[in-house]
């Protein structure tokens, strides 16, 4: 459909994680974005019709988790994405690691909100995704989480 | 209209209160959620909880915003470009339990159309200067752009 865009998954849970991804929406609108949430409605409020819809999870809910994992890698090879990028949470940190499993490059924005440290998923980024972004200068110190700016 | 919000989780009385208290003086209505708190309003429309499309659609309609230090509120109001003013919960005095909310406004202080009052005291002139803020064009923070910039290029495979 859109021939030579570079085909990205952007994903986020509902919440505050989605409403970061919306900030980064003008860069993301110039590619050939897909969006996936754990919120559909929300999408909808922001005008986007076919998001792929993923289970909320987290690391206390081990079987939900489990169907999202699924269902993110459902999503990855159902859109094959030349990039995966989350702002959060689990089911996002689901999608990139199933985004490595095609190839795809794969980035980690944690969340404005870890302003004293990582989240757990942004930790876990650290070593699974291709780049880990944390939104504080001060957290940004080593190579394996960089700062590049926040959405605010 | 200046909406007041305290989030979901919690009450916030202290907030609640001192703006209360200031309503009749600003010459606009004052709509406020006021979460879990216990003091009952007098001078302004309150309500516990907003849904969250009601609530998106009062921030966009607001000329300003009244807010505990909770970032939900701050990336609402950033998308909207609505002005907020923070003022963070303490938790000596049982706010919260611990002080994050200090960390929080210390860092986000001095980005565009965000203004921390740290305690009620400074609330009306801060309110004062967040009103004036409103006819200010919009502008993107040198952090957003950056981040924009540095997702463009991780996208196109160039050199971060």
């Amino acid at each position: 459909m859109t021939n030579g865009l570079t085909r990205v998954l952007a994903v986020a849970s509902g919440g505050g994680h989605w409403e970061q991804l919306m900030l980064l929406r003008a860069t993301l609108d110039n590619y050939d974005i897909r969006f996936a949430t754990t919120e559909l409605a929300l999408a909808v409020q922001h005008g986007i019709a076919n998001a792929a819809r993923l289970p909320d999870c987290n690391q206390n809910t081990p079987v939900r988790s489990l169907l999202c994992a699924m269902a993110a890698l459902w999503t990855v090879l159902k859109h094959r994405p030349q990039v995966v990028v989350s702002t959060g949470a689990a089911p996002g940190f689901f999608c990139i690691l199933a985004g490595r499993l095609i190839g795809a490059r794969t980035l980690w924005i944690d969340s404005v909100a870890n302003g004293e440290e990582l989240s757990l998923c942004g930790k876990l980024s650290q070593r699974w995704a291709h780049e880990c972004w944390t939104q504080w200068e001060h957290l940004g110190t080593d190579s394996r989480a960089r700062y590049f700016g926040a959405v605010l | 209209m200046i909406l007041v919000t305290v989030g979901m989780q919690l009450g916030f009385d202290r907030l609640i209160a001192a703006m209360d208290a200031l309503a009749p003086t600003l010459g606009r209505q004052v709509i406020a959620q006021t979460g879990k708190g216990r003091y009952v309003p007098q001078n302004m429309d309150a309500r516990a909880k907003i849904a969250p499309a009601a609530f998106e659609k009062l921030v966009q309609q607001s000329a300003l915003i009244v807010s505990h230090a909770g970032i939900g509120t701050v990336l609402t109001a950033a998308r909207f470009s609505t002005p907020i003013i923070l003022i963070p919960r303490r938790a000596a005095l049982g706010e919260h339990r611990n002080d994050h909310q200090l960390a929080t406004v210390d860092q986000l202080s001095g980005r565009p159309g965000v203004l921390v009052a740290m305690n009620e005291s400074q609330l009306s002139a801060r309110i004062a200067e967040g009103l004036a803020l409103r006819d200010l064009p919009e502008v993107q923070s040198p952090t957003s752009r950056q981040l924009h910039a540095a997702l463009a290029a991780f996208i196109e495979n160039r050199r971060l």
